[in-house]
């Protein structure tokens, strides 16, 4: 009975939070929606609303221009060898670390462990003063391993593949021990297949971390040969030549964005249950 | 006899002894733990005692004299509560709205993919790129949030050229930036709910509004503690959009602490103070963290 009296205004309620929602999806779409719009106007037609959105005589003219004034395929070029870089390494790393973590007893493990901990709970960013330091007397500043270095470990990526690993059932390690599988082998043959999905899921989390990362890039570069996207993009929107030449800015974020917005449109799913399997960054 | 037999059930094994495979193993990760986070902030600490600037050329030791310039000087303060503002004027709303794109989005509604993808798609983009294009949404003249005043007939303003609006400006995009981010762990949270739970909600004739307040938000709590906890992290060393879109300006109305150690160290050449800073930063962060794992972490399990 209940439920009946409840109906007609139970269904009143949805459509206003259906409206809410949706005016609220709109307004968010709007950034990128009016970053196409700039981006496709002719050069030295002003921007209105009316024109922006409906106006004829779109090109693709400012793609070009942006696409010239600075060197985005290096910046292109330079991301890639970061975050590729980057992920070779801390898969070497993390692997071994989290099989040591996971399957060993040790004297000093637990103060290791928390050695580990620690560069969970101090984002790099903090440290970058004395990290830039470190990164000069190592004379990889202005160098795109100088970028790299740091992040070769990753005690969040060791923790994640730790987890995993304790799962593995003990008779799976005997069995390639009898066999005469070292640990290195026994590693890369049980348990490397075995975590397949979490280094997956981790390397995907990692890959967008340092695909977007700025601030320890724009320390470490100053010329636009190791530059990576971030950086290139930055100074792009500040040189004097793009001053307040928003089709020009807009097209050259677009050139940054673009790609990525159509990955994420087919591998959405994988995206999303990557970050809440690892849950963090 | 118990000896015997243990020694049946592993032929061949030797006596202990102390393996060096372990330490190999985690070798190559500890070797960048120990130069790149652990080495750097005994360096901060032990630096932020010093004033290391280009008047001196040899450091000269004073005790915590930097803390008390930094908590002294006007810009150092401002940076100090703009990031906290900043902290809390994003993460309240963020997580809010995240919660409610996640109930909603978690029912069967029309158009469901289309508005998912609207409200989750500024994740994907770089903090940079997203600044970026807020820069000129935000534009005096020719920016659409200015034309939509006009349309509206409010007052247009130069919303990062004031000091007044200049860090609400920023809040806003930050916002936009990670609800959707912070909406996919709630998703995930509403996943795991007991419908049975509902279904007797339902047949007590609770409202909708009733059943979400009594039962969806007390279930979900783990998981606001937990999407509270990143999103402060996160909103505590903000700096990409700063570079992009103020510079810490106008008049250090946008200067916050990461933003404020660059300068110290970068424009100012004063790595004294820039150490001093990033102590106080590396502070609240681990205060967060310890708070993390001495109480949230108890409640939330997320592997």
């Amino acid at each position: 009975m209940n439920k009946r009296v409840h109906e007609p205004g139970r269904r009143f309620g949805n459509a206003v939070l259906w409206l809410l929602l949706a005016a609220v999806a709109v307004l968010w779409a709007v950034p990128i929606l009016w970053s196409l719009a700039v981006s496709l106007r002719p050069e030295n037609v002003p921007i209105s609303v009316g024109s922006a959105w409906w106006g004829g005589g779109l090109t693709l003219s400012n793609f070009q221009r942006a696409w010239e004034s600075v060197p985005f395929a290096s910046y292109y070029v330079n991301t890639i060898f970061v975050v590729v870089g980057i992920l070779a390494l801390q898969l070497v790393t993390v692997t071994l670390g989290a099989y040591a973590f996971a399957r060993m007893k040790f004297p000093l493990r637990d103060f290791l462990f928390v050695i580990f901990l620690l560069q969970l709970m101090v984002p790099a960013e903090a440290l970058v003063v004395a990290n830039f330091n470190t990164i000069r007397v190592l004379h990889l500043i202005d160098t795109r391993w100088g970028i790299i270095v740091p992040y070769a470990a990753s005690a969040f990526g060791t923790f994640l593949l730790r987890q995993t690993f304790k799962q593995v059932p003990q008779d799976l390690e005997d069995a390639a021990f009898i066999d005469g599988c070292g640990p290195l082998k026994t590693l890369w043959l049980v348990f490397v297949p075995l975590a397949r999905p979490t280094l997956v899921a981790y390397g995907l989390v990692t890959v967008s971390y340092h695909w977007n990362n700025f601030f320890w890039p724009l320390i470490i570069t100053n010329r636009d040969e190791v530059r990576p996207l971030t950086v290139g993009l930055a100074r792009f929107t500040q040189m004097s030549e793009t001053g307040a030449d928003w089709a020009l800015i807009a097209a050259g974020t677009l050139i940054v964005v673009l790609p990525l917005l159509a990955v994420f449109l087919i591998f959405q799913k994988q995206f999303v249950d990557s970050f809440l399997r690892s849950g963090i960054k | 006899m118990p000896d015997i037999a243990k020694n049946v059930g592993r032929p061949g094994r030797k006596a202990p002894r102390i393996s060096w495979g372990p330490y190999l193993l985690l070798a190559p990760a500890l070797v960048v733990l120990l130069v790149f986070t652990l080495w750097p902030m005994v360096k901060l600490g032990y630096a932020s005692l010093f004033q290391i600037d280009t008047a001196h050329q040899q450091p000269v030791f004073v005790g915590l004299h930097n803390y008390v310039l930094f908590f002294q000087d006007p810009v150092g303060r401002l940076s100090l509560t703009n990031t906290l503002v900043f902290a809390v004027a994003t993460v309240v709303p963020s997580v809010i709205l995240a919660l409610f794109f996640a109930v909603q989005l978690n029912k069967a509604i029309p158009a469901r993919g289309a508005l998912r993808a609207a409200i989750f798609y500024p994740t994907v983009l770089p903090l940079v790129s997203a600044a970026t294009i807020w820069l000129f949404l935000y534009d005096s003249n020719n920016g659409i949030i200015n034309k939509a005043m006009q349309m509206l007939h409010l007052p247009v303003q130069d919303w990062l050229g004031n000091p007044h609006t200049a860090l609400g400006a920023l809040v806003v995009m930050t916002i936009w930036k990670d609800a959707g981010y912070f909406m996919i762990f709630y998703l995930a949270g509403l996943q795991n709910m007991p419908g049975d739970v509902y279904e007797a909600a339902d047949l007590d004739g609770a409202s909708p509004w009733v059943a979400f307040w009594r039962i969806t938000f007390p279930l979900l709590m783990p998981t606001t503690l937990f999407v509270t906890i990143i999103a402060a992290v996160a909103s505590f060393k903000v700096v990409d959009p700063i570079f992009v879109m103020t510079a810490g300006g106008p008049n250090n109305a946008t200067n916050m602490l990461l933003y404020h150690i660059y300068e110290s160290q970068f424009s100012y050449s004063d790595t004294g103070m820039a150490a001093t800073v990033s102590v106080v930063l590396l502070l609240i962060l681990l205060a967060i963290a310890i708070f993390n794992y001495a109480y949230v972490d108890k409640r939330v399990h997320y592997d």
